[in-house]
Formats: structure tokens, C-alpha cells, sequence
């Protein structure tokens, strides 16, 4: 029992990150209908711009909490609106030229844009792991182990506590900007309709690139977040981050928000779990199978609206 | 006067929008390139930062002089000059003549091609070439089976390599514990490839675009992965080595008695089985080649392409979607599994590692700047592509990022793929004219 504990509090802080990285999928997805297949890629982008922040500043654990709230507060909005640059840049440059054109063009460029800074990111950055001493320390025990501390004891860091405040708030922020702005708006009228939004006065292509925008800053949270939380990075996290993101983004069903949050959620649930009562080994195929499993035999999702074909 | 405010109206917004552009240069490069992030050695795993600024304010000013350049003089010009590169090619793409003369000439050099190449450079010098060439032919053929089911069917796949890895490990594996030969495995593996095809196009064959597309990503790694970790059986990450060497008519390519040189009266060079693998592949290709042009005039041809336009059309006609969809994808599967065994006999070794996402993305990266659909686009999209990324091995680190550079380009200059006319494969006059891929709605027929 306390050993399942554990699981669901891991599961519950790896699913925030895919669940916010999930969300960069299925804005995008469910706006212009493409798979922007670079957004793992951002996401790992976002991490690497967070690790060089916060080494340029010089963070360490030992600097003073406060500061150190404040450091990281600022690191996190300079790595959002960083990557939110490169966001829009790989939408300028590899999709909105294509914008009309027939449907596999895009997904072509978005492979290519998504080798192109996997590669730009080796090539600048190095290849080697770049390890991250440990910033935020320190959990809460919430068993004792019992009482001659044979049992597992089950601990809930800070930082676990953190990533899931943040991924929260952040959700609630971005489901407020959805449903209330006059940009969410503009947003829900571009996914329903692009043709008669643009007719009747709505900014597509801004508002596709400001969809972007706030898909990469999402993906710069979580880089930030899976830095912290796992202490490592290198040029190749973005691939399989990505593409687990994007299962978590259909489970939930596309172009869904808290489909979308749903979604991460049970995927790192179930990778959790897999990995704590299976195998490491073939966690990736669990989340695969799910993915290949869901779309068969449900494919608008859990919270998806199922799909009328027109002719 | 009146021409003299334009131009300077046009110079000032070309200024401005290059300031904008190179503004959107500074963001990007400013942490990115301008401070490299290093785990110093010796001194525990601490990380420190190496400062290049210079590299920043070049790429800073490149972008703006590029885009200064470009505003000035085609971009916001009216009477700008079409782009240079555009002229190369004819309007609409290669006409009919052209592309047969194309198609023909280039079928007469890759016959040549190892003899012209042993005559110029010799045996040693032209060895590596011969490689290449192999190469470049492996992913000819896999980009012509990728093109039934994605050029021709329209479904996209993005695990293409699964297939290829099956086909590989079929033979490796066959060989490693049966011993069969190349020969008896090179139909196997085609077949059990074309086995898995059926197996995985079966569930998701149902699914549209782009979530097919997913899913058949997730199966390729589903394979690979398991491949990865099934030690006991395919040797995991260490693969398998000594795969056995395909022999001519039961010949094989060794020194001294009995051996192909020995056969024929020549003296003994390991050119022999490099050649012999040339043309090995070189009819494994055309093999496929013919196959795809003979089932496009078929029923099952036509369906396909039908099916790739409009599937509610296609139902509505009575073609079995279902059945249609299925031999594709097993056709498709099917030659990748016998361009995977060729590679297994080729390499003599194999491990999950040749077989990663990449490798999808590359041959689907053909068969889409080939211009979906066209035979002849493979080829020459399969030269550039393959034949260009090991001509830079020495740039090592940078020749993957052009290769993704070079890909968004293409894509962004020509969507429609390299060669963008296409010849309909039914026609009610005998000298129908290619007509321009922007007529179709998918792919191009």
C-alpha cells in the first residue's frame, strides 16, 4: 500500500510534465489539424535555456530560499518568453508558408524542423548529459516505515509538490485565457471554423502563431520542471518526451485542454506503475501500446468530441 | 520624384523588417549560442558557462543582411525576378519527355555505373564509391515500397523502418539459428514482413491521417524497443553479428578453390562481392519498380490512388477500403523487408541502433521531396539526400542539422516534392499529358 502511494505521487508529478507539454500538442492540433511533431523539441529547448539561466545566475542549493524562489521565478519567465520565440519562429518559418497546401506537407517540415534542433542543439550545446546538482531539496515523510522501520517509507518532496502547484495554476491560468479572452475566443472560433473567422474579422495567422507562442512557454514550464526534477538534460530528451506527450494528448482526446492534462495524467500514471510493478524496460511500450489501443477502439479520446466526416 | 519616395519608402521597411528579423535572431541566439553550458572534468560534475558572443552577433548580422538583401530585391519588390533556383527546373516540374529521357538515362548509368567507376579509379578507388551507391540504391528501393503506401494509398506511415528491421532480423535470425541461406531467406522476409504489415495495418487501418500516422510511429518503437530488450533472443543492443554472405548461384565470394574467381577464371579481389551486391540491389529495386508500375494499372492500383482522393467516394463506389488499405500496407512492408534482409547480408552485422525513428523520417523525407507518387522523384530525391549527407561525413556534428534544414527548405520551395507532374495512370487518350500535381487534391495522380 505505501509502495502504491509512492507510485501515485511519482506518477502524479511525471504526468503534470506531460500533461503540460500535452497541451502545446493539442492547441495546435486542434486549431490547424497538424501534428507539430518539432514540440518535444521546444520542450527540450525550454530546458536547455532554463539550465544555462540558471547556472548563468549562479543558483545553487546553497543560495537563500527567498532569492532562491525569486532566482527561479525569473528563470522561469525568461525561459517562457525565450522559447516562445522559438515557438514562433518554427511556426513562421516551417509551417505557415505551407498553410493551404495538401496535408502531409507540414508534418514533413515539422520532422525536418524537429531534426534541425535536435542537431542545432548538439552542435551548440554539446552532446554530453549536462547533470544539475540537486536545487530544491528536502520532502515530507508521510509513513514512519513502522514502528522497527522495516516498512517503505513514502516520501513527498517539495519539488514534487511544486511541479504539481505550478502545472495548477498554470492550467487554470491557460483554461481562464481559453474561455474568457478575447484571444481564447478567437482561438475556439480559428479551430471551428478558420475560413468564417477570418471572414468575419479574427487574425488567423496571429492568432495561430500566438497559439504557438503559448504552446512553447507551456513546454518552457515543463522544461523547466523535468530540469529540476530529474537533474539531467541532453539533446535527445525531446523525441520520446514528446511522443508520450502526444499519446497523453489523444487519450485525452485532441484539441481538448483538460483532455489533455487528463491524459498526461494517466500516462505517467500508468508509466509509473509499469515501471514500479513490471518492467523499466518496457515502460515505453506500455505507452505505446496505450496510444495504438486507444486510438483503435476510441479515437476522439476520453474528453474529445468524436469527429463527423463531411463530404 | 515620384519613384525616388518609393524607393526610399521600400528601403525603410526593408530596414525595418530586417531589424525585426534580426531582433528575432538576438532572442534565438542569445542563450542558445551565446553561452554554452559545459560539465567541467576534475572538478566533480559542476557545470560552468563558455561565453560566444561573437558567434551571436555574426549570426545577428547575417540574418539581417540576408533579409536586407532579400526585402530590397525580391521580396516586397513588385517586378522582383522569380528566385534563381526556380529556373532550373521547367515550369510545373519535369515534362513528360524530359522525365523519360531522365528515367532512361539514369537507368543506363546505374547499369555502367561499377564499370565505368573500376575503369576511371581501379579497384581500390572506386570501392567506396560502389558503397555509396549501394547505399544510395537501399533507399531507392525503400522510398519506392514506402511510395505504395504512402505516395499511392495515401496513408501516411511513420514506422516504415519496422518493416526494414523485420526483414533484417528475419534473415539474421533464420540464419543464426537454422542457417538457412540468403536466397531461401530473401522471399521469407518479405513474406513475414508483409505478415507484420497485415498484423499492425489490421487495428489501425480504420484510423485517418495523422493519427495512422502516430500509431504506426508507435509500433515502429514498439518493435525497436523490444528488439532493444529481448537479450536472450536477438543479442538486445549488441545485435548480431556474422550474418552470412549472400553466394552468386551458389558461389561464393571467397579466395582460392571453389570460389566465384576461381569459377570464372579471374583473379581473386573483394571488389567481386561488392559489385555483386550493386547489381544485387540494383535488381531488388528495379524488381519493386516494376511491381508498383505493373499494380498501378491494376484494379488494385487504381483503387489505391481512388482511395487516396476520396475514401467516402471510394466507399460509396464499393471498393473494400478495408482490403485495399491492407495490401498496400503489406506490399509496402513487404519490399521493406526484403531491402532490410539485403541490408542484414550487406552489413554482416545488425542492431536496434540501425533501425531508429530517424531512419523512418529519412525515407519518408524521400518519398515526400520526391513528389508523392512519382517513381522517378525517389531516385532523384534518394541521390541528393543520401548521396549529399556522406559526402559531408567530416561534419560529422553539423551535417544532421543541415540535413533537417534541408528539408524544411525543400518542403517550404517545392511542396509538391521535386518532380511535381504526374502522368494519370488512366486515360482515355493514348498520348495523355503529365498534368501538374496542383490539380490533384492528395497525392498526385
Amino acid at each position: 500500500m505505501d509502495y502504491f502511494l509512492q507510485q501515485l505521487i511519482n506518477g502524479v508529478t511525471l504526468g503534470s510534465i506531460y500533461g503540460l507539454i500535452a497541451i502545446g500538442y493539442t492547441m495546435v492540433y486542434g486549431i490547424i489539424g497538424m501534428i507539430n511533431f518539432a514540440h518535444g523539441d521546444i520542450f527540450m529547448v525550454g530546458s536547455f535555456i532554463s539550465l544555462i539561466l540558471i547556472v548563468a545566475l549562479g543558483i545553487t542549493a546553497a543560495t537563500p530560499v527567498l532569492l532562491l524562489i525569486l532566482a527561479l521565478a525569473l528563470v522561469l519567465v525568461v525561459a517562457m518568453a525565450l522559447t516562445a520565440v522559438w515557438g514562433w519562429t518554427v511556426e513562421r518559418v516551417a509551417y505557415r508558408p505551407l498553410r493551404g497546401s495538401f496535408r502531409l506537407a507540414p508534418l514533413i517540415t515539422a520532422i525536418g524542423a524537429s531534426i534541425a534542433l535536435q542537431n542545432f542543439v548538439q552542435v551548440s550545446q554539446g552532446a554530453k548529459n549536462k547533470p544539475l546538482q540537486p536545487l530544491i531539496s528536502g520532502d515530507f515523510q508521510l509513513t514512519d516505515g513502522g514502528a522497527d522501520g522495516s516498512g517503505f517509507i513514502v516520501n513527498l518532496s517539495y519539488m514534487q509538490i511544486l511541479i504539481v502547484v505550478t502545472t495548477v495554476v498554470l492550467m487554470a491560468g491557460f483554461t481562464y485565457i481559453i474561455n474568457k479572452t478575447s484571444l481564447g475566443r478567437s482561438q475556439r472560433a480559428c479551430e471551428q471554423d478558420r475560413k468564417m473567422a477570418a471572414l468575419l474579422g479574427v487574425n488567423v495567422d496571429r492568432t495561430i502563431s500566438l497559439t504557438f507562442v503559448m504552446g512553447a512557454s507551456l513546454a518552457a514550464v515543463a522544461g523547466l520542471m523535468f530540469l529540476l526534477y530529474y537533474g539531467v538534460v541532453d539533446f535527445y530528451i525531446g523525441f520520446l518526451a514528446g511522443v508520450k506527450a502526444f499519446t497523453a494528448a489523444v487519450l485525452g482526446g485532441i484539441g481538448s485542454l483538460p483532455g489533455a492534462m487528463l491524459g498526461g495524467l494517466l500516462i505517467g500514471l500508468i508509466e509509473t506503475f509499469w515501471s514500479g510493478y513490471f518492467s523499466v524496460e518496457y515502460k515505453d511500450v506500455a505507452a505505446f501500446s496505450i496510444l495504438a489501443i486507444v486510438l483503435i477502439f476510441m479515437p476522439e479520446g476520453l474528453l474529445g468530441q468524436p469527429e463527423v466526416e463531411k463530404v | 520624384m515620384m519613384q525616388a519616395r518609393q524607393r526610399d519608402s521600400l528601403f525603410v521597411a526593408s530596414v525595418k523588417d530586417s531589424l525585426g528579423g534580426a531582433l528575432v535572431a538576438f532572442a534565438l541566439a542569445c542563450v542558445m549560442v551565446g553561452l554554452k553550458v559545459d560539465v567541467a572534468s576534475g572538478r566533480g560534475a559542476e557545470l560552468f558557462l563558455e561565453h560566444r558572443w561573437l558567434a551571436v552577433a555574426i549570426a545577428v548580422a547575417l540574418v539581417f543582411v540576408v533579409r536586407l538583401g532579400m526585402n530590397m530585391f525580391f521580396w516586397k519588390r513588385e517586378d522582383a525576378p522569380s528566385l534563381g533556383l526556380s529556373g532550373f527546373l521547367p515550369k510545373g516540374g519535369l515534362g513528360d519527355g524530359s522525365t523519360n529521357l531522365l528515367k532512361y538515362g539514369m537507368l543506363v548509368l546505374a547499369v555502367a555505373l561499377p564499370f565505368a567507376l573500376m575503369y576511371y579509379l581501379g579497384s581500390r578507388g572506386s570501392r567506396q564509391y560502389i558503397d555509396l551507391a549501394i547505399l544510395v540504391l537501399t533507399y531507392v528501393m525503400l522510398g519506392w515500397g514506402l511510395n505504395i503506401v504512402v505516395g499511392l494509398a495515401g496513408l501516411l506511415d511513420l514506422g516504415y523502418v519496422a518493416f526494414y528491421a523485420v526483414g533484417a532480423y528475419s534473415y539474421a535470425l533464420l540464419a543464426h539459428y537454422f542457417g538457412f541461406s540468403f536466397w531461401i531467406c530473401l522471399p521469407l522476409a518479405g513474406i513475414l514482413a508483409a505478415f507484420w504489415g497485415i498484423i499492425l495495418g489490421f487495428p489501425v487501418l480504420r484510423l485517418r491521417g495523422d493519427y495512422l500516422a502516430i500509431v504506426t510511429l508507435a509500433f515502429g518503437e514498439i518493435i525497436r524497443v523490444v528488439l532493444l530488450n529481448w537479450y536472450e533472443f536477438t543479442g538486445g543492443p549488441d545485435g548480431l553479428s556474422g550474418i552470412p554472405r549472400p553466394s552468386f548461384f551458389g558461389l561464393e565470394f571467397t579466395r582460392g578453390e571453389g570460389g566465384f574467381a576461381d569459377f570464372f577464371g579471374l583473379k581473386y579481389n573483394s571488389i567481386h562481392r561488392i559489385i555483386f551486391l550493386y547489381y544485387l540491389i540494383f535488381i531488388m529495386a528495379m524488381f519493386t519498380n516494376f511491381v508498383t508500375m505493373r499494380l498501378r494499372r491494376m484494379p488494385i492500383g487504381r483503387a489505391w490512388e481512388a482511395l487516396r482522393e476520396d475514401e467516402i467516394a471510394c466507399r460509396a463506389l464499393g471498393i473494400n477500403t478495408t482490403n485495399t488499405k491492407l495490401t498496400a500496407f503489406a506490399l509496402g512492408a513487404m519490399f521493406g523487408g526484403f531491402a532490410g534482409s539485403f541490408f542484414a547480408t550487406r552489413q554482416g552485422f545488425i542492431s536496434p541502433e540501425s533501425f531508429t525513428f530517424l531512419e523512418s523520417a529519412i525515407i519518408l523525407a524521400i518519398v515526400v521531396l520526391g513528389g508523392l507518387g512519382s517513381q522517378v522523384g525517389v531516385v532523384i530525391a534518394s541521390i541528393v539526400m543520401i548521396g549529399g549527407f556522406e559526402m559531408f561525413r567530416e561534419f560529422e556534428e553539423y551535417r544532421m542539422l543541415v540535413f533537417g534544414i534541408i528539408m524544411v527548405v525543400i518542403m517550404v520551395w517545392k511542396p509538391r516534392g521535386l518532380v511535381s507532374s504526374r502522368t494519370p495512370s488512366v486515360a482515355l487518350s493514348k498520348n495523355a499529358k503529365g498534368i501538374s500535381a496542383d490539380l490533384v487534391q492528395e497525392g498526385h495522380g
